[in-house]
Formats: C-alpha cells, sequence, structure tokens
C-alpha cells in the first residue's frame, strides 16, 4: 500500500513536471526572497553587535524567541495585519529566517580569538578592517552554519504558505482533493529536495570555509 | 634596512580607569632614548601592561602626555598612529586564517604594498627572526610556540616601526627555549637598533635584555629608572632591593664579563681556563665548584690573558 504510495508519487512527477516545477518555482521564489531579506537584517546586525561584544541579551531573546514561536502562528498573524498573499508570507518566513542567522553571526564574531583581535587593533587596522579581515572569516564556518539551519528552516516553512495563498508547493500539499495522496507526495519530496540541496550547498560552503579558517597539518 | 629609531617620552603619563578610585599609571615620566630597549617591571597591579597600551593608544590617557620624537600621540591619527608601531603580545595573536607571509603582510597590504614586495619582505624579516623562508607558506596552527613568537616579532617588524612594544613576549615560552629567544632578540636588536618597550614580570628576565628598567610599584609609580647595573648596586629603596631579590649582587656579578676586569700576570700553571667573554657569576661559580682560588682568562684566540682572583671577582 505505501510502496504502490511511492510508486504512484514517482509516476506522478514526470505526468505533471510542469505544475511541479512551476510550484517549486514558487516556493523558491518566496523562501530564498524571504532568505535573503533575513540575511541583509541579521547578518549586519549580528557582526555589529559580536564586534562591540555587546547585545548578548538580544541574541539569546531572539534566539530563544525564535524556536519558541509557532511558524503557524506567525503566518496567521502576518495573515490578520498584511492579508493574504506573497508579501504575507514573505514577512513571516523572514521573521522566522533571523534567529538562526543572527545567533550564529554573533556568537561567531564574538567568539574570535581576543588575543588576534587585540593584534589586528594593535597593528593599526580599522574597527571596519577588524570586522571585514579578521573577524568575518574567522567567523565565517559559524556564520554559514546559521544560514544552513535558516534556509532548511524557512524553505520547509514556505509551504505552509499555500495555505495563506502564498502558492508554492504547499498549494499542492494543502489540495488532497484535487491532486490526491500521490500528489501531495510527490510535492513533499518536491520541498524535501529543495531544502536538501540548499542545505548541502552551504554545508560544502561551510567545510570549505571551514578548511580555509582552521586550516592543520 | 633602515636603522631609524625613535625617542619615547612619558611626560606625567597617568591612567585611572573609569570607576576606580586609585591610578593604574601615576604620573610616570620616563624617557627611552632612540634604539634602546626601556623594561617595564614590576609586580602585578603595577601597571606595566597599562602604560605600554597608553602608548599606542590601545587605553586612553587620563592625562600626561606620551612622546615619539617630540610628536604628542594625541596628535596622530589613531590608526596611523599604530601602523607606525610595532606590537607583540603574549599570545601572539597570529591570525590562524592566514600564512605566516599573510601575517606578516598584515601592515605592508594595509600600505597597498605590492605581493612581490610583501613576498620579499617577509623572506628577509624570516631569515632575520632565524627561521627558514619555507615557513613562508605555513599556518599558524602547524608552529610552535616559539616559532609562532618569532613570526609575531617578524610581523611587528613588517613595516619597519621606529618603536616596537612588547608585552610579556616570551611570557608563554618554556624556559630553555626562551632564553634562547631572549639572545636571538638581543642579536637582532643589535642589528636593528630599534626603540623598545618591554613589559615583564621576571626580574631576570629584565636584567638581561634591558638596557634600562623601569620598576613600576602598586598604583603604577615608578619606583627607580636607571640601567640594571645601577638597579643592581644602588636600589633605591626597600622595595626595589626586595623586588630584585636578596641574590642581587650575584646578579651584578651576571652582567660583568672577565674581560673588564684589571688581571694580573699568569704565574702558576694547572689553573682552570675561561675565555673572556664569561660572566663574572659563571666564574665566580666555576672556582666554588672546583675549590679553586684563582683562573686564567683566555682571549678568543685561546691565548691567555691574565689571572682573575676570587677577590678580583667579587671586587
Amino acid at each position: 500500500m505505501l510502496a504502490s504510495l511511492f510508486v504512484d508519487a514517482f509516476r506522478f512527477i514526470p505526468d505533471n513536471a510542469g505544475l511541479l516545477l512551476n510550484k517549486t518555482a514558487e516556493l523558491a521564489e518566496l523562501a530564498f526572497t524571504a532568505l535573503g531579506i533575513a540575511i541583509l537584517i541579521a547578518l549586519p546586525l549580528g557582526l555589529w553587535l559580536g564586534h562591540r561584544h555587546r547585545g548578548l541579551f538580544v541574541a539569546l531573546a531572539v534566539s530563544s524567541a525564535g524556536r519558541a514561536l509557532p511558524s503557524i502562528a506567525i503566518i496567521g498573524f502576518f495573515v490578520a495585519i498584511l492579508g493574504v498573499g506573497f508579501w504575507n508570507n514573505a514577512v513571516a518566513l523572514v521573521v522566522l529566517g533571523i534567529p538562526p542567522i543572527l545567533t550564529n553571526t554573533f556568537f561567531a564574531v564574538e567568539g574570535v580569538d581576543p588575543d588576534a583581535v587585540e593584534a589586528a587593533r594593535g597593528m593599526g587596522l580599522t574597527e571596519e578592517q577588524i570586522l571585514t579581515r579578521v573577524e568575518l572569516p574567522l567567523g565565517l564556518p559559524l556564520i554559514l552554519a546559521g544560514l544552513r539551519i535558516a534556509a532548511v528552516f524557512v524553505i520547509a516553512t514556505a509551504t505552509i504558505a499555500g495555505i495563506a495563498g502564498g502558492g508554492g508547493l504547499g498549494e499542492i500539499i494543502a489540495n488532497q482533493a484535487a491532486y490526491g495522496l500521490p500528489g501531495v507526495l510527490a510535492a513533499a519530496l518536491c520541498v524535501s529536495a529543495v531544502a536538501l540541496l540548499t542545505a548541502a550547498a552551504l554545508a560544502l560552503a561551510q567545510r570549505a570555509a571551514f578548511r580555509r579558517m582552521a586550516p592543520t597539518a | 634596512m633602515r636603522t631609524e629609531a625613535a625617542e619615547l617620552v612619558f611626560d606625567e603619563a597617568t591612567k585611572v580607569y573609569p570607576g576606580r578610585e586609585s591610578a593604574a599609571v601615576d604620573h610616570l615620566s620616563l624617557t627611552v632614548p632612540a634604539g634602546e630597549i626601556c623594561v617595564l617591571v614590576g609586580p602585578s597591579g603595577g601597571g606595566k601592561t597599562t602604560a605600554l597600551k597608553l602608548v599606542n593608544r590601545l587605553i586612553p590617557l587620563t592625562s600626561g602626555d606620551i612622546r615619539i620624537d617630540g610628536t604628542s600621540i594625541l596628535e596622530q591619527d589613531v590608526v596611523e598612529l599604530r601602523r607606525s608601531i610595532g606590537y607583540v603580545i603574549q599570545q601572539v595573536g597570529l591570525f590562524p586564517h592566514m600564512t605566516v607571509e599573510g601575517n606578516i603582510g598584515t601592515v605592508p597590504r594595509l600600505y597597498r604594498r605590492p605581493r612581490s614586495w610583501i613576498k620579499a619582505r617577509s623572506a628577509e624579516l624570516l631569515e632575520l627572526v632565524g627561521l627558514d623562508p619555507s615557513y613562508a607558506k605555513r599556518f599558524p596552527a602547524q608552529l610552535s610556540g616559539g616559532e609562532r613568537q618569532r613570526v609575531g616579532l617578524a610581523r611587528a617588524l613588517a613595516a619597519n616601526p621606529p618603536l616596537m612594544l612588547m608585552d610579556e613576549p616570551f611570557g608563554a615560552i618554556d624556559p630553555i627555549v626562551r632564553a634562547r629567544l631572549q639572545d636571538e632578540f638581543l642579536r637582532l636588536q643589535k642589528e636593528i637598533r630599534k626603540t623598545v618597550v618591554f613589559v615583564t614580570h621576571d626580574v631576570d628576565e629584565a636584567i638581561k635584555v634591558g638596557d634600562r628598567i623601569a620598576i613600576l610599584r602598586e598604583g603604577g609609580r615608578l619606583a627607580q629608572y636607571d640601567t640594571p647595573q645601577q638597579i643592581l648596586e644602588h636600589p633605591a629603596d626597600e622595595f626595589v632591593a626586595e623586588f630584585v631579590g636578596r641574590d642581587r649582587a650575584l646578579k651584578a656579578l651576571a652582567l660583568r664579563t672577565l674581560g673588564e676586569l684589571e688581571l694580573s700576570p699568569a704565574t702558576e700553571d694547572g689553573l682552570p681556563r675561561l675565555p673572556a667573554d664569561t660572566s663574572l657569576r659563571d666564574a665566580l661559580a666555576l672556582l666554588v665548584a672546583e675549590r679553586r682560588n684563582a683562573l686564567l682568562v683566555i682571549g678568543a684566540d685561546g691565548a691567555p690573558l691574565g689571572v682573575a682572583t676570587r677577590e678580583d671577582l667579587l671586587a
């Protein structure tokens, strides 16, 4: 029964390739837009707070809030404020994407060897140069780890957008009546594929960064 | 290589940390002549490191002034000031994501020196600090503690600064390697003749490397500023005498060599022979160990120069 469901799902994929591709693109557009905005907000903020060694409280509060807030609640909240549509969902996903990026960036920069930073400052690097040439490269593996968590989280949650008029694969998943169980499963597989591919790409980048930033033997 | 050095003047330099009653550095006034090593030494709480960091403005002065070749540090752009001063710290603080060459090139890159210039300069400096040029492509994680400190020194010298600040540079290194680094540093200093401010808590290190020693006591007050010889032979007060140790007479002996003594003509045979550059302390140790009263001093060519007795050593 389960096996035949998967067989049907895999048949659904080529039969409806156009639809799935279309919806996957919608999902990706939504998720990556939200992710991009989240990065634009959280990355500079985390870098700045980490560099100043300030805002530990903010970083921790944001990270636990991010973990505690149910994604459905956030999307529901923004449906109430912004109405149904792409931007309502995007804003909700931005809110969900910020915590892991902000927290990881903060701790990545905050945790850079203070001796290296003092040496840099003592040698006459400006604060901006300390950040871009010492703290950012040394913190990069941890920063990329944060991006990876945020990316998976945002892509997975973007599926819920289907319910709130955001389009994407969620529309198929939430509409079993129209697409049948194989369709739902096929759409879910597509979501997983996007999430896993993104995560894998970021994991590779993270590994490369780690090898570059912490070279040994 | 240019061999310029700058004169450094502390003029009533004072640091009071916010919220503290007492000063960390209290009206410190002293002059380090160009090309000399001034060691700041004293017990913890003496403000040695604070005094050092006042110079490159990592810690801002509360009052007073510090001048480098007559120009107040307060009149210079802080970033330019720091780039013109070599800075070496105990934990080195090498950048782990850069090669040795990348580390050494840090300040030259800020001055937009071309890559070829940095490469050549890095090779030159590695040789100067006693490392093989093949170290240029290594990463800090691949170096021993002593090697890291050498690279730290090379990095501080990269822009050929007239003034070097060294904060317990050999403090985290085991005694044998430390002694070797001290010797090499002194040999290097003979070549490059920088003005150096060197912080240590080790009075023996201070005596060994310092042309002059500033002894700071609690509350950041200067207890004595003089040559090692003067401090050992004429400590200014009880505190200094206590700080340099009960064996200060022996330490003073370590500063002089047999060659500086007036020797008497050789009369007896079979005396222990020692080269003229042996310290009086080592010579005395030999006499005590061998239960002898005199020794024969020989020159670099092995020819006997004359006889020194116990009394000569202790005079």
